[in-house]
């Protein structure tokens, strides 16, 4: 028999559902017509570079077909890159090239992979296999991130990137997303990646959970996730709860880099940002979400939102959910 | 949001009530059942005349069904647009006439009725007659003569006479007398077996009628053979030489004359369509009596023209489906394919039954994303490789049916039914979910797809089920009401249940 949590016990722990995402905050916050914004990362990117937000430099756009031939050659002078979809979704079809060898492109998991490969893969994106819907799409090139060495130990073939959840212009969870050998480069938690809760007010890390399981080290290269702190904390929640006006969106996941010399990135923005964020941060959204709502009504600007949220989010002892639930029954 | 969710309430609880009002109307002061129940096989036949013109002025006159056997006419209709019409009684035998000056393009007169058969009655008394016999050229009197005497020579009577009449001219290898008669007849074996039945003096004629299958488009008239064997009268089939009047024979025209006369145009043609609806007993009986004063049954589906019925039998069960859909990603959490993939496959099983349909389906996707793991080294743009997909699929489904009718497994000839572009959709999704997320993912996702069609087909194969869409099609408005409150339905999922359950889970 497959034991499971009764509805009552997550909607006393907070736990926000899908649908209730859906219908209570994606529905209700989200303008449709502002979702091109996102969805389309090369809209993002504009928007972002007018409003003087960083991110990875853009090498360059292919369009059509008959374009990637030039590109190809082009991209046989750089020594790092990354071919992403413009309009592709979680994740899917983003291609990290971390070296050469020779005439051949090095992959981030080590791989090693020749032109052909290249051409085949941005051909793909055009034809819009990893994008929504299906549709003809373009691919981006862009810079590979020469990511911040403290956040080098937390991540096995991948770059880890930190995703906030930002409610109304407040910044309301926060979490790394950590690749491991069994998510394969991947930053996806379903497919194992490590999820570290990251404490709103300090930006010490609050739980790591992999496949759903509290665990203390990066299974891969054994770094212990307590002593990681991410620098430019501030910063980066600054970056995000920027993002809300930039795109308009009032409950997005913002995906931030960062950078060894330029500090925190955007790299792009989700209007569907998942549900997982809670596992790794022990706590629901639900409750989170309320109190941002009082802050958001209280606050005219994003500094005065982030000290909010930052007071108000910030965890000093963090109660696992299991003992949460324990005490509840 | 409180006002929205107001608006919706609002508005669902007044489509529930609706749809569920006007159905309890129909079921209480019109005696429709809500339940299927007893019901009464009512065939809708709609007869096409079809022909091209000629000169001069038209005449078509088509001899009203006769309808012998127990069968009870419901309700007729004519459709005679731009034609002069009348309905003549000639000894108590009803004929239509349209008229027309002069006609311009091929035209097609349609004479619709519907029917049921009220009780198993055999054939009427009918008045023994012997014709006189037909005249015939020297050697084919002959060899007439000679199977006559032969047939004599091994039968007891007229019925055996008759059935081996039946046998030797249906034989695959006839002897030479009776290959000598077909040939000179032209093939035309009614009239054949009827002049034998003379030349041995036993009364005879043919019974024209149409043969029942529900949803046939074309369907010509039949005949049977009808031979007095002394004492009463007996009817055989013209082919397999059965006895007696087979449960799917509509009766039209018993003994010698025209169905159909066609003056002043060609090629005319006369074709029936074919539509069965289980009608709930009480409705049949209150049909017969009182048709004109059931405006609400009126603008019921049994409105349309047969061919619209049929398919909406089919259509008005897809909300069911939908609603399933729904139900099963938005409460359960089922992971599926394509948002509606599964009711497209559900409808596919309807048609296949559910084994025969899930066999196909998985030897199509399963061989087809074999294919195409081949095809992706070949580094072909999206829309030639999905085409390729396709041509690939169907390749399967046609090798499929040609291997399973050699081997005599016909419900393997149903593969058809499949919608190819969505199977070919199919395979290529799951090919990218293979590469991108591995196997595991596709077993996800196919087996919630599965899961979903194969639920979606139980329920829609419910004769209840069936019965409600199709006899109170405004229940979909209730249907459309739930599905709105579920729209906005915000609780878990029974998938997050489990999915969360190990965040609680003492470590």
């Amino acid at each position: 028999m497959i034991r499971l949590v009764s509805p009552r016990t997550l909607r006393k722990l907070g736990i926000l559902g899908m649908n209730r995402r859906n219908v209570g905050f994606i529905g209700r916050c989200n303008v449709r017509r502002n979702y091109r914004l996102v969805d389309d990362k090369l809209l993002t990117k504009h928007a972002a570079l007018d409003r003087g937000v960083p991110t990875p430099e853009l090498y360059g756009v292919v369009e059509y077909q008959f374009e990637i031939n030039d590109i190809v050659e082009e991209l046989a002078q750089r020594e790092s890159f990354v071919i992403k979809p413009v309009q592709g979704s979680g994740g899917k079809g983003i291609l990290v090239i971390t070296g050469r060898d020779g005439d051949h492109f090095v992959k981030s998991s080590g791989a090693v992979i020749d032109a052909d490969a290249l051409r085949r893969h941005t051909s793909n994106i055009l034809a819009g296999l990893y994008s929504l819907g299906g549709r003809n799409d373009q691919a981006m090139i862009e810079a590979l991130l020469d990511f911040d060495p403290v956040m080098a130990p937390y991540s096995h073939e991948g770059v880890p990137d930190i995703r906030v959840i930002v409610y109304r212009g407040v910044p309301v969870m926060a979490m790394i997303r950590c690749a491991t050998h069994a998510s394969d480069g991947k930053a996806n938690l379903h497919q194992g990646a490590v999820g570290v809760g990251i404490d709103i007010g300090s930006g010490c890390p609050v739980a790591a959970v992999q496949q759903g399981r509290l665990v203390t080290h990066h299974p891969d290269t054994g770094a212990r996730f307590t002593e990681l702190k991410i620098p430019r904390w501030q910063e980066i929640l600054e970056l995000a709860a920027g993002c809300a006006e930039m795109c308009g969106l009032g409950y997005l996941g913002a995906d931030i880099v960062l950078d060894r010399k330029r500090g925190p990135m955007l790299l792009e923005l989700n209007a569907r940002p998942g549900l997982s964020i809670q596992v790794a941060n022990q706590e629901g959204l639900i409750g989170r979400l309320h109190r941002a709502d009082e802050i958001a009504d209280r606050c005219d600007t994003d500094a005065e939102r982030i000290a909010a949220a930052r007071e108000a989010f910030s965890v000093e002892n963090m109660v696992p959910l299991a003992e949460q639930a324990a005490a509840l029954s | 949001m409180i006002a929205s969710k107001l608006k919706i309430g609002l508005v669902a609880a007044f489509l529930i009530v609706f749809g569920l009002g006007l159905t309890l109307y129909k079921a209480g002061r019109l005696g429709l059942p809500l339940l299927p129940g007893e019901s009464r096989e009512v065939w809708t036949i709609e007869s096409k005349i079809s022909f091209k013109p000629s000169s001069g002025p038209v005449e078509v006159d088509l001899k009203m069904p006769q309808a012998l056997g127990g069968w009870v006419l419901l309700d007729e209709h004519f459709a005679s647009s731009g034609f002069g019409f009348s309905v003549d009684d000639e000894a108590g035998r009803r004929e239509a006439r349209w008229t027309r000056q002069d006609l311009e393009r091929p035209t097609t007169l349609y004479y619709k009725i519907q029917s049921y058969r009220a009780n198993v009655d055999s054939l009427p008394d009918y008045p023994v007659q012997l014709d006189s016999k037909p005249r015939m050229q020297a050697d084919q009197l002959t060899a007439m003569e000679r199977l006559v005497e032969l047939l004599r020579e091994k039968s007891t009577g007229p019925e055996t006479l008759a059935r081996l009449l039946i046998q030797d001219l249906n034989r695959s290898e006839p002897d030479a007398d009776t290959a000598f008669l077909i040939d000179s007849y032209a093939g035309s074996l009614q009239e054949l077996m009827l002049h034998v039945m003379t030349f041995a003096e036993i009364p005879a004629h043919l019974v024209r009628g149409i043969r029942l299958e529900d949803g046939r488009r074309r369907q010509t008239l039949s005949a049977m053979l009808e031979i007095y064997d002394g004492d009463r009268w007996v009817l055989l089939d013209p082919v397999s030489g059965e006895v007696g009047l087979p449960d799917d024979f509509f009766v039209w025209q018993r003994g010698p004359g025209t169905v159909l006369r066609v003056m002043g145009a060609r090629d005319s043609r006369l074709e029936f369509a074919l539509v069965s609806n289980n009608v709930p007993a009480k409705t049949v009986v209150s049909m017969e009596q009182q048709s004109e004063q059931f405006a609400l049954l009126d603008f019921s589906i049994y409105a349309l023209p047969v061919e619209q019925q049929g398919i909406f039998k089919g259509l008005l069960l897809i909300p069911v489906a939908t609603f399933m859909v729904v139900l099963l990603r938005l409460i359960i959490g089922v992971k599926t394919s394509g948002t509606f993939m599964p009711v497209l496959i559900a409808l596919a099983f309807l048609q296949t039954t559910l084994w025969v349909g899930l066999a196909i389906f998985l030897v199509i996707v399963g061989v087809g994303l074999w294919i195409r793991s081949w095809l992706s080294h070949l580094n072909l743009l999206l829309v030639a490789r999905v085409s390729a997909v396709i041509i690939v699929v169907i390749l399967l489904m046609a090798t499929m049916a040609i291997i399973a009718y050699k081997l005599g497994l016909d419900q393997a000839l149903t593969v058809t039914f499949f919608p190819i572009i969505i199977l070919a959709w199919t395979v290529e999704r799951m090919s990218i979910l293979w590469e991108e997320e591995g196997g595991h993912e596709v077993l996800i996702q196919g087996g919630g797809s599965l899961l979903v069609a194969v639920l979606a087909y139980l329920v829609m194969s419910i004769p209840l089920v069936a019965h409600l869409t199709f006899n109170f099609p405004e229940l979909l408005f209730s249907l459309l009401g739930v599905v709105l409150l579920l729209g906005k339905y915000t609780g878990y999922r029974l998938s997050e249940l489990y999915r969360f359950r190990e965040m609680v889970k003492p470590q």
